[in-house]
């Protein structure tokens, strides 16, 4: 049993019972809802005649059905404008803080959580999405929760919960030129597997999480889930608090000049974040070791996020897989149209996509323009970049990204999950291809039931891209 | 709310590892802001066409009609945490699943609803498929409390199924609310000494 960690820490401020079930009754810190996964959850409060129990913890905003292209209103699909409808209601009826397309700050809520100073350290946070693991790079226990548990923390700040294991996953040494936070949540999923981490909760660490950034640490956390652990973090350091400092909710932010920062509420606070810190005499339920050295660009090939190679490996042989995983691999060969002992690198592409609370920051954006810049999007490739907030989008526009990014053929967009779900006008058609810097390369998953995807990092979306077919970016760094 | 302790019926298979919630249900239909049409589309496009004719699903087969027990193998319900995937199921007339792994989220989300996931290994769950193939009429009784799943009324196989989920089915407490809210003052305790709740 794991002794001492962030987690256990977390954990223990926030229970609040032992229920009669055996699980725990855990205070929940902060809960963002959107507007997918919640007006059933608000129609089931209304029903048993409950109030939200701390409305002032929860924060709304919409980003999944959004159409990137025109957010005038009303939508063209009346599904989700009905959707909007919805949650403006609700938030208005229940007295939920609200950041919808006039506030400035809309955008994907596990984007905007972080970028608003709301994901702090120490917190328990929950969402109804399963990316809400994105917000652990902030030293948070963070999960996702279906919509009767969104009801259960609407009406009572708490969910139910069974205790996590925690495995602590070491990636030391330095990661290659070209290497990406995105290489290296889908290498640890391609070595630890899609259902590695049921059960756990993941603790990031080793130098490479040390020198990361808080967006390169948030790519690796979101992806956590893909790993089956509903929750990964890192334990918070100085990158932590300096990212936070000033942000409009982070403590001892003034309200009406956000430079001005009160220093002492501020410093309590930091101590306080420190404290939570996973100690060096912490004890856990398992520690896996990776070299940074060993990563490589990394992309997908199937339909679930292990399935995945080194961009300049040839795709496995089904012979390789263990006896119990052969029907899932001859199923992802059968719909992805690829061969086993192929290569990867040269797979033509319809569709590239920049964007997605994976890799939808500003920047993923500056890594994908570098290798956008005075390049052309081939003539087969629709392309399009979809910042993750309107904040996101204000920013790369102030340094001229969004003309970079035209320039070269891209579309830019509005900010919204887009075609990571594809629950919006971005969709792929037939059996499309994409070049995805999303999450998830499901069957169906990018709108058409035919389409394919192919993971891989922003950079890596910008090259496929350009040169029309899945490419090591590292040949169009040299040669720029 | 009711216990839940035994589940009786027949079984369906839908074989495969890492059958993710977006095949179980495409998140075009989440855009409807009620569960009540969810019934309708559980697979959807594994097992309609274009022009909506059935596929030769196991849902679809006339010889799995009417199961309510649904035999699944590894990981099942991994992704997104949509709990439309367990509606959509429980409303198409499933009221309990058995399978070799279950992924976290889709798990929670089924107790919630009442729907036990309870667990076999591989060589069980490949016997069980392969059972209920070749007889599709075999009557399975799930039992909750012995932990056990007969087939024909004979005892065939002992299940796992996580303690606090199964105590909250056969308990009747599965639909959490009431449990949590009788703890508000204890919440409010917990609240007050979070450092981050009272701004510092």
């Amino acid at each position: 049993m794991s002794k001492g960690t962030l987690y256990n820490k977390v954990w223990d401020a926030h229970v609040v019972d032992k229920l009669p079930t055996g699980q725990y009754q855990i205070f929940i810190g902060l809960h963002l809802i959107h507007e997918v996964t919640s007006p059933q959850a608000f129609d089931m409060v209304a029903e048993k005649g409950l109030k939200v129990a701390y409305p002032g913890r929860t924060f709304a905003t919409v980003d999944h059905i959004v159409p990137t292209k025109s957010q005038a209103r009303p939508f063209a699909d009346t599904e989700a404008e009905q959707m909007m409808g919805a949650i403006e209601r609700n938030v208005r009826n229940f007295g939920i803080p609200f950041f919808d397309f006039n506030s400035g700050n809309q955008g994907i809520v596990h984007i905007i959580g972080p970028e608003m100073g709301l994901t702090q350290p120490g917190m328990t946070i929950a969402c109804g999405d399963s990316h809400t693991s994105t917000h652990g790079a902030f030293g948070t226990l963070a999960f996702g929760i279906g919509t009767t548990q969104v009801r259960d923390v609407l009406a009572t700040q708490c969910l139910g919960l069974d205790a996590l294991k925690v495995r602590r996953v070491n990636v030391n040494g330095e990661l290659k030129p070209g290497v990406t936070a995105k290489d290296v949540t889908l290498y640890i999923i391609q070595k630890l597997g899609v259902k590695g981490g049921i059960g756990y909760a993941y603790e990031y660490g080793g130098s490479v999480f040390d020198n990361f950034t808080m967006e390169e640490r948030m790519t690796v956390c979101n992806m956590a889930i893909e790993g089956g652990a509903r929750a990964g973090y890192v334990n918070p350091d100085q990158t932590t608090f300096d990212y936070l400092k000033g942000r409009k909710y982070a403590p001892g932010t003034s309200p009406e000049a956000m430079a001005k920062v009160d220093e002492a509420k501020w410093q309590k606070a930091v101590a306080y974040w420190k404290s939570v810190a996973s100690g060096h005499d912490a004890q856990y339920d398992d520690v896996v070791n990776f070299n940074g050295e060993d990563i490589e660009p990394i992309v997908t090939w199937g339909i679930t996020p292990d399935q995945s190679v080194g961009v300049n490996d040839k795709l496995p042989e089904v012979g390789k897989f263990s006896a119990d995983e052969v029907k899932t691999v001859e199923l992802a060969y059968k719909h992805m149209d690829l061969k086993p002992g192929s290569p990867i690198k040269g797979t033509p592409i319809d569709v590239a996509f920049i964007g997605s609370c994976t890799n939808g920051r500003l920047s993923d954006l500056r890594e994908a323009a570098k290798v956008a810049k005075g390049r052309k999007v081939a003539k087969t490739v629709r392309a399009f970049v979809v910042p993750g907030s309107q904040q996101v989008k204000a920013a790369a526009e102030k340094e001229g990204l969004d003309k970079v990014f035209t320039e070269a053929g891209f579309e830019w967009r509005g900010a919204g999950c887009s075609m990571c779900l594809a629950m919006n006008p971005d969709k792929l058609k037939g059996r499309e291809i994409s070049a995805s810097s999303s999450n998830r390369n499901f069957i169906g998953r990018q709108g058409s039931k035919d389409g394919r995807t192919i993971l891989m990092s922003p950079a890596m979306v910008a090259a496929a891209a350009v040169e029309g077919c899945v490419t090591d970016v590292r040949e169009l760094m040299q040669h720029h | 709310m009711s216990k839940i302790t035994q589940i009786e019926g027949k079984a369906v298979p839908v074989e495969g590892n890492d059958i993710d919630t977006d095949r179980i249900i495409p998140a075009r239909y989440l855009k409807e802001i009620t569960f009540t049409n969810m019934g309708k589309y559980p697979f959807y496009d594994e097992r309609f066409d274009a022009e909506g004719r059935p596929k030769g699903h196991p849902f679809d087969l006339p010889q799995f009609a009417g199961a309510h027990i649904l035999f699944v193998n590894q990981n099942f319900g991994c992704g997104s945490s949509r709990e439309h995937a367990p509606q959509a199921l429980m409303r198409f007339g499933i009221r309990a699943i058995v399978g070799e792994s279950f992924a976290e989220i889709f798990a929670g989300n089924c107790t919630m609803l009442g729907i036990p996931t309870a667990t076999v290994s591989h060589a069980e769950m490949e016997k069980l498929q392969a059972l209920v193939k070749a007889k599709p009429e075999t009557k399975f009784t799930l039992d909750l409390e012995k932990k056990t799943l007969l087939s024909e009324g004979k005892e065939h196989l002992r299940f796992d199924i996580h303690e606090s989920k199964r105590n909250a089915l056969v308990n009747g407490t599965w639909d959490s609310t009431g449990i949590l809210l009788a703890n508000a003052g204890k919440t409010a305790e917990v609240a007050q000494k979070l450092p981050y709740v009272n701004g510092f």
